[in-house]
């Protein structure tokens, strides 16, 4: 595998993926096109992108270039994800910088703000159908949507205080089963 | 390019970077309460502005915080925070794939995977909140979300569609309707 196969592949995904979802993309080029990685090797390397920390289309180029061509894939797969895509949104911060106080522009912006907070919500709505399922996780939930969403305080100790106990409950849950 | 400003981006971001869980989304609300509430790098308005171009452009959304490090020290800035929030946990992951596939399946790993799953349901909506509060528009901005949200769950839409849609709703309406 050629380093280049591998910073081309997650290049053409950051510059063609819009509006979240790039598992999805990944899933269509990497099992189904290229047949990189079989479907029960793709999401369980997605399973793990998702739970460590850090955006999971970043890991998922990290760990799959890293399975593709070690080391150097890893930061062929960390470059191509991260900076093709941020030289366009550069251009367009410029773009910005320069047109930002033309009304309509702002405007337009605001409207796109508006119906990207629908991506979100239903991002948000999805992960809480599938995270409420116990009496602590439901807790958990609207403590971290009150106190950051709402009230406005600070992420990381809110999350550094609940995300132990979270994981401790569940941990006890699975080993009751 | 200013250099104590740099290691701000620095000691802010990568911090925040080990709680990105579950995706970018999850640190949406904290990006602004740093930049807007706390820093004072941006307005409201701005971070609401740059969320939308973020959302608009090709690639990860957290590039909202590589836009927000550019409009604040230009280019420089761009690239500091964008290494800042990225390249840590992606090292992490390096570092430790190996030993989380030898022990793919374990009770542990499902608890963190499953404990984990409340924390960024909550920082989404977190997000959510956050956006919706610094977003100008009033009432109008509402009903734009909510039917983008409809139109998300029941039609399928493509997400650059809505994007436009939102857009060319917001631009015709401002025209010609101005609250008092």
């Amino acid at each position: 595998m050629r380093l280049v196969e591998i910073f081309e592949a997650f290049a053409t995904i950051g510059l063609t993926s819009f509006g979240g979802g790039i598992s999805g993309w990944m899933y269509r080029a990497f099992v189904e096109r290229r047949k990189w990685l079989t479907e029960e090797e793709f999401l369980s390397s997605l399973a793990m992108c998702q739970t460590l920390p850090g955006l999971n289309v970043v890991n998922m180029a990290v760990w799959i270039g890293f399975r593709m061509r070690g080391t150097l894939g890893a930061l062929a797969g960390f470059v191509a994800i991260i900076f093709p895509p941020l030289v366009v949104v550069l251009i367009l911060g410029a773009l910005y910088g320069r047109w930002g106080h033309v009304v309509v522009v702002h405007h337009a912006l605001v409207g796109i703000a508006a119906a990207a907070i629908a991506l979100n919500l239903n991002l948000g709505l999805q992960a809480t159908v599938v995270a409420a399922r116990n009496v602590i996780a439901i807790v958990v939930l609207v403590a971290l949507f009150v106190g950051i969403g709402i009230m406005q305080l600070p992420m990381l100790p809110f999350v550094l205080v609940l995300a132990p106990i979270s994981v401790a409950a569940a941990f006890l849950e699975e080993r009751k089963l | 390019m200013n250099e104590s400003l740099l290691w701000t981006f620095v000691r802010i971001f990568v911090p925040l970077s080990f709680v990105t869980i579950g995706g970018g989304a999850s640190i949406i609300a904290e990006v602004k309460r740093q930049s807007v509430d706390v820093n004072h790098w941006i307005t409201a308005s701005q971070f609401v502005d740059l969320f939308a171009v973020s959302r608009a452009a090709p690639g990860p959304g957290s590039l909202l915080v590589s836009l927000i490090g550019f409009q604040v020290d230009g280019v420089a800035g761009a690239l500091v925070v964008t290494l800042a929030l990225f390249a840590p946990p992606s090292i992490v992951l390096y570092g430790v794939a190996h030993v989380w596939r030898r022990h793919r399946g374990a009770t542990w790993q499902h608890a963190i995977e499953r404990g984990l799953q409340p924390i960024a349901a909550g920082l989404v909506l977190a997000a959510v909140a956050a956006i919706l509060r610094s977003i100008e528009g009033g009432i109008m901005a509402w009903l734009v979300a909510a039917g983008a949200l409809v139109a998300l769950r029941t039609l399928r839409v493509n997400p650059l569609v809505l994007l436009a849609a939102g857009a060319t709703i917001f631009v015709i309406v401002e025209a010609y309707w101005t609250p008092t």
